[in-house]
């Protein structure tokens, strides 16, 4: 059998299996019962999910003052709450683009369920903002559109506006990328449809696909340039978002180093995200086969390189305070690490800095216990990152009559809770109704690492040789 | 026009890949060849060009980039010029974000609807297939028989080199 895998390369999915088992074991999921811990965890998010509906329209009703914002802390848990989950859309965007144009096979199994996750985070995001309005009835005013008050246009040099147009324009394309992706698979489970109803549903959204090799090429075509196209555009996002803060004359915020230094958080924290969701996923829908050790590893290195980015962020904020001789500066970041949210900083320098060392042991990135909970605590040093930078920036400013504390309201903590139910709701849904790898992409990298380049053939036929080509 | 088709089933992608080869080589007229994946190489097999999308893509960024400068500029400097911070009213700089927003929205969904429409997928279309099976696990090359002069013997012994599953004429085709 040593003679079926080739010396370099090892196979991405593991089990040698079949075209038609990769059908059957993804549409397996979608034709069989949730299971028992399935609704469980769909309840536990959707009363997550309705606490955040009664605290949003409790909110929306009684203005923004329910919050714990004051004079001097105008932006908190709300936009961190934003920039967060801006930043857990972002880890999608990489494995299904950056990683499609890098040749990065081993995406394929993870892909179509990070792009998901993608889709739903920036739901989430996009609804905090919406909230800050204070009038999210008004939300449509921000869009340039010719209007009977003068018409009155948006101000096209605010960071804010900006900001509209990325997010609006990420959570687009990323939809598309997505579904597009998704084309062929339906047309998959459209062919294998037992009832009338999947067939009807899977005929409308399949497109009429056929697998024709001219669509195939066309659509592969389209599959790069959307690659390319989103790849500037996940970037450009989080360097926006990050603008917001930039842009300002506060200090804490007001350093050109922010745009990198956003996107390599967003990525270390949307990896942590994919992590903590596959870990489950792959346990619960069996597929420990498709989503392996190996990638689970190369996911961790990801988070490492990203991190490490994060950490020299940290350090070089520090290090410009001190070298910019700027007396605001340097406070800003002696009262970041000593004054009274110094718990917060040290939180989150533990978690995105000295912990996520651990993972240069081989060892640890290949135990599946300490990668889930190496997860859990990047992501919560990840909110608190952003927590850091707005509420310890602003807090104590430049009238020291006007210093301030600031604790969040019950409102705002259910809100946070509500997006995470919102997320995991929508996630969950997204694990039943739609195939959770793509099948499509899985197939064409089943001969990864076998001799003959090929998928293992059922039964008795032959494994065929591959021939020259001669041109 | 009423043209025959002539089908050749394969299990496998090698085997797919080899007998397109054999065929465009020996020149049978390829109607098309279905996959359940994207088998690289199948399109040059073929010997199809690669596709024109990338510049409907282009055109689509141009025209988006053009969108872009053009309302920012005309909203900013003409339709009401607003003095912020005493800056220029066409202050390029800060424009060039929403610009590249608008390109990147523009020529993604441009490109999108342009092979949807050059594909003609759309939503509800009935897929036509010529084996049920070629979305799952099989490959299926489809060549033009149009009169007697072709030789379906002669075309199942080339493809028996490449582990034929099964061949079939399929008639009732309106190319």
């Amino acid at each position: 059998m040593s003679t079926l895998y080739s010396k370099l390369r090892k196979p991405i999915i593991e089990g040698d299996k079949s075209l038609s088992q990769v059908t059957d074991d993804v549409a397996k999921t979608l034709e069989t019962k949730p299971t028992k811990l399935w609704w469980f965890a769909f309840l536990l998010a959707l009363t997550a999910l309705v606490a955040g509906v009664v605290a949003v329209t409790y909110q929306i009703k009684m203005g923004i003052g329910t919050w714990g914002l004051n004079k001097t802390v105008g932006w908190a848990f709300d936009i961190t709450n934003f920039v967060f989950w801006v930043g857990i859309g972002h880890a999608g965007t990489l494995i299904s683009a950056i990683l499609f144009l890098f040749r990065q096979r081993w995406r394929t199994s993870i892909n179509r369920s990070a792009e998901a996750m993608t889709v739903f985070a920036v739901i989430c995001a996009g609804l905090f903002p919406i909230i800050h309005m204070g009038r999210p009835w008004l939300f449509f005013w921000i869009a340039p559109y010719p209007n009977f008050r003068g018409p009155l246009w948006v101000n096209f040099r605010s960071p804010l506006l900006w900001d509209f147009f990325a997010i609006s324009t990420y959570f687009t394309i990323s939809l598309v990328f997505w579904y597009i992706g998704l084309i062929p698979d339906l047309a998959t489970l459209r062919d294998r449809a037992k009832t009338k109803i999947k067939k009807a549903v899977y005929r409308v959204t399949s497109f009429g696909w056929n697998g024709s090799v001219r669509t195939w090429n066309r659509y592969e075509t389209v599959y790069v340039l959307l690659a390319a196209l989103a790849t500037p555009l996940v970037l450009s996002v989080h360097s926006i978002v990050s603008m917001d803060f930039a842009t300002s004359v506060i200090p804490g915020w007001h350093t050109t180093i922010f745009p990198p230094y956003f996107v390599a958080g967003a990525i270390f924290s949307g990896f942590a995200m994919v992590l903590t969701l596959m870990i489950i996923a792959r346990k619960v829908l069996n597929y420990q086969e498709y989503i392996t050790l190996d990638h689970i590893e190369k996911m961790c290195k990801v988070i490492l390189a990203t991190g490490g980015i994060v950490g020299l962020a940290y350090a070089t904020e520090m290090f410009m305070a001190w070298y910019s001789v700027n007396e605001y500066e340097r406070f800003v970041f002696i009262n970041r690490a000593l004054g009274p949210f110094a718990w917060a900083y040290w939180i989150m320098v533990s978690c995105n800095v000295i912990i996520p060392q651990l993972l240069w042991f081989k060892k640890l990135r290949r135990s599946i216990v300490f990668v889930f909970m190496m997860s859990i605590v990047i992501n919560i040093g990840m909110w608190f990152e952003r927590f850091v930078i707005i509420v310890t920036s602003i807090h104590r400013d430049f009238l020291p009559s006007s210093w301030a504390m600031y604790k969040p309201s019950i409102i705002e903590i259910a809100t946070l809770l509500g997006s995470f139910g919102l997320f995991f709701s929508a996630f969950l849904l997204f694990a039943r109704f739609v195939p959770f790898i793509a099948i499509g992409e899985v197939k064409g990298v089943l001969g990864y690492g076998r001799t003959n380049k090929s998928a293992p053939q059922i039964g008795h036929t032959p494994e065929p040789k591959l021939e020259a080509v001669e041109e | 026009m009423d043209a025959q088709l002539f089908l050749g089933v394969f299990t496998n992608e090698n085997d797919v890949l080899n007998a397109t080869r054999a065929s465009k080589k020996a020149g049978y007229p390829i109607y098309d060849v279905y996959s359940p994946y994207a088998v690289h190489g199948l399109e040059s097999a073929m010997g199809l060009k690669p596709s024109r999308l990338t510049y409907v893509c282009l055109l689509f960024g141009l025209a988006g980039l053009l969108l872009g400068v053009f309302v920012q500029f005309w909203i900013g400097s003409i339709d009401w010029p607003l003095n912020v911070g005493g800056k220029p009213f066409n202050s390029l700089p800060a424009y060039l974000p929403v610009i590249f927003e608008v390109t990147v929205l523009i020529s993604g969904l441009g490109v999108v609807f342009s092979m949807l429409f050059r594909t003609k997928l759309f939503p509800g279309k009935k897929a036509w297939l010529p084996d049920i099976r070629v979305t799952n696990d099989h490959f299926v090359i489809a060549l033009i028989q149009r009169d007697a002069s072709f030789n379906t013997r002669a075309v199942q012994q080339l493809w028996q080199k490449y582990n034929l599953l099964e061949a079939k004429s399929l008639s009732e085709v309106v190319l």
